[in-house]
């Protein structure tokens, strides 16, 4: 098992056209993803092929369902026109929307998740690297290589590369799910989600949940453990020396006031019982330390 | 970005909402002459993003034309909480019959827009939200509604404005909305919104903060940013496109990802409080690619940083393979020459590592130190900077 990917996952790519959608889709294919199609309403009826692989282009994102069975869309599509993309996965009913795309106005992205409540689709990001079941599939700009085998461990992050560093520290016991959530002030899938679902998985032992500075979800989801979560969940928190009021790279890393702090979002963890590491490799021994 | 207060007046001035007379003056010549324009008299206000600077001295009233030159020749120039004043912007001074409020924001928690509205304004609102929640209405505004006349009316409402005011209130929350909207902003927030005594409404003060996500929408919004008050070496690494925040420290932190970077910085200063309290001198994030041309730029900002004593590269070769990142160190010391003149601490790891260590081992460049860990290449480098 795994959490929201699967190897029976078929996975589209809007903007598989454009060079980061093609390099990455390139790479999904290589990892043993389904990437059974792409949409470029400019470029319907094409195909591009992928070493061989012949991947057809769709005009729309209800199109692709209907031919192909999609369950997950991908998105690539620059901030620009982002909105739209992610608009027309909602309406066609996708089960996953995964949005990459990095510099997405809040007003947009407000404006989707608003948009995807009460709807069918679970929506990942905006400004994340995906998600990957390892062994299983990966969506996303993940590399499969950290990691290549399925595990016990189920992880949960704000951030990609402390994601991939999380993963290269634990890749002999492996992975579950491992979820980047995206670093923005909003978005679809929060880090409650991911414990839930990891929580709800027999194949997931113990939880890593990375967070960093910024908004509360650190210590909303330190109130979700405490109540709902009792497999173990291993905690660490980025951005301790951030000054107040300074973006920190993610649009959604930053301290306002005495708010969002990552001494605050430590002690809401520790005070739920979770084991908090000052580093991430000293979280990856906790994290040794809790699944034996 | 936070804007200037003057900025956010005349955007919400060519958003329709009701504003005093006033300009922004950079010297007491030009302070003068706005007075002697709108007439006596005139508040002079320090220009400066932060608060309490009128317990500063930073908001002073003038009697007349030559009293606001004196008047902006004491502010400019003063030291507000390290913001050094600039400018000052002469606005009519305006009786007072009552302070109300009136903001629409970005609600993280919720992942919606909130407008929040209260007739006790004037105070600090986040001391009247803990003092007096009830004083203070909190409406969620649907991004993809937004808001109308009827929906102004529920927050007006909501807020218990006084009938007299009621559709005055009502029709600038819907032009407030309209900026908040409008400008891609997530924040506009007036306070006060003041009753005159003849019972006309204005926004005396505002605090408007722009997502720069949206500039591609708001080419206009270039000509907003602040480059006078800009740390120089912030304002350097913008022009090369690098994301950069300046800090007071003594390592130079070059990393991949934005939690890698913070991260870095934290480790840093745990195995700086070994030494003497050494502390990280920046977040630098140059992203996913790490070319020797990035890699190059982002060394030569931190290398002109005075404060900075040792360097630490933390890489985690992802997409990127470690090789490639070794290359670009290599070539980037290659560029920088002689201007390379601080110890380095180079931390890879991930896609390739054996390689890129192979190949700034085989460098052997003198400032270049290789350490295996995260944490043992931070500690190298705040012993560095001791």
């Amino acid at each position: 098992m795994s959490i929201f990917l699967n190897e029976n996952s078929k996975v589209i790519v809007q903007g598989m056209t454009g060079s980061e959608g093609r390099k990455h889709t390139q790479r999904m294919l290589a990892s043993g993803t389904a990437v059974v199609g792409g949409v470029n309403p400019s470029k319907a009826g094409q195909s591009v092929d992928f070493d061989g692989t012949s991947v057809p282009v769709f005009g729309s994102v209800a199109e692709a369902v209907k031919d192909t069975g999609a369950d997950v869309s991908v998105v690539f599509v620059p901030p620009k026109f982002a909105k739209d993309a992610v608009m027309e996965a909602l309406d066609a009913e996708i089960g996953m929307c995964v949005v990459i795309t990095e510099g997405i106005p809040v007003h947009d992205s407000t404006s989707f998740y608003a948009h995807s409540q009460g709807g069918s689709t679970r929506l990942v990001g905006p400004n994340c690297p995906g998600l990957i079941s390892p062994g299983r599939s990966n969506v996303g700009i993940i590399p499969a290589t950290i990691a290549p085998n399925p595990g016990r461990i189920g992880l949960v992050s704000k951030s990609g590369t402390l994601t991939y560093q999380m993963m290269y520290e634990l890749r002999d016991i492996g992975f579950s799910t491992a979820v980047g959530i995206g670093g923005d002030p909003v978005v679809g899938t929060t880090h409650i989600d991911c414990l839930q679902a990891f929580q709800d998985d027999p194949e997931t032992e113990a939880i890593v949940m990375i967070g960093e500075i910024g908004g509360d979800a650190e210590e909303r989801a330190a109130d979700f453990i405490r109540a709902n979560v009792t497999k173990p969940v291993v905690g660490y928190v980025a951005g301790f020396t951030a000054p107040e009021g300074k973006t920190m790279g993610h649009a959604g890393a930053i301290v306002s006031g005495s708010a969002g702090t990552a001494q605050a979002k430590k002690e809401a963890l520790e005070a739920a019982g979770v084991r908090v590491g000052k580093t991430p490799s000293e979280t990856a021994r906790l994290m040794r330390e809790v699944v034996g | 970005m936070d804007l200037f207060e003057y900025q956010a007046r005349d955007l919400l001035a060519s958003h329709g909402v009701p504003v005093l007379p006033g300009g922004v003056a950079e010297t007491p010549e030009q302070a003068e002459a706005i007075a002697r324009e709108i007439g006596a008299p005139v508040v002079v206000k320090a220009q400066v993003k932060t608060g309490g600077r009128g317990k500063a001295g930073g908001v002073k009233l003038a009697g007349d034309a030559e009293e606001a030159r004196a008047r902006a020749q004491d502010i400019l120039g003063l030291d507000i909480k390290g913001h050094i004043t600039h400018r000052v912007m002469v606005a009519q001074a305006s009786d007072i019959a009552e302070e109300y409020y009136f903001s629409y924001l970005l609600d993280r928690a919720n992942r919606t827009f909130l407008a929040m509205a209260s007739v006790e304004g004037g105070m600090d609102i986040e001391q009247l939200a803990v003092e007096r929640p009830e004083a203070l209405a909190r409406v969620p505004v649907d991004a993809t509604v937004g808001v109308d006349t009827a929906k102004a009316a529920e927050i007006v409402d909501a807020a218990g404005f006084p009938a007299e005011v009621r559709d005055q209130v009502v029709a600038i929350a819907v032009q407030l909305w309209d900026v908040f909207r409008g400008e891609d902003a997530t924040l506009v927030e007036v306070n006060p919104l003041a009753k005159a005594p003849d019972g006309t409404v204005l926004a005396l003060d505002a605090k408007v903060t722009l997502d720069e996500n949206a500039d591609f929408r708001h080419p206009e919004h270039a000509q907003l940013a602040d480059a006078a008050s800009a740390n120089p070496l912030e304002a350097a690494a913008k022009e090369r496109g690098l994301n950069y925040v300046k800090l007071e420290g003594q390592v130079g932190i070059i990393g991949n990802g934005a939690g890698l970077v913070m991260s870095t910085l934290d480790v840093v200063a745990y195995a700086g409080e070994e030494f003497g309290g050494v502390r990280p001198a920046n977040f630098l994030d140059i992203g996913g690619g790490a070319s020797a041309q990035v890699m190059a730029d982002g060394l030569h900002i931190i290398l002109s940083d005075p404060d900075v004593t040792s360097v630490f590269v933390n890489v985690f070769g992802g997409i990127t393979s470690c090789d490639a990142v070794a290359d670009g160190i290599v070539s980037a010391l290659g560029m920088l020459g002689d201007e390379a003149t601080k110890p380095l601490v180079v931390r890879l790891d991930g896609n390739n590592v054996e390689e890129g260590r192979r190949i700034l081992a085989e460098a052997a460049h003198p400032l270049v130190t290789v350490v295996d860990t995260m944490d043992g290449a931070a500690r190298r480098a705040a012993e560095l900077a001791a």
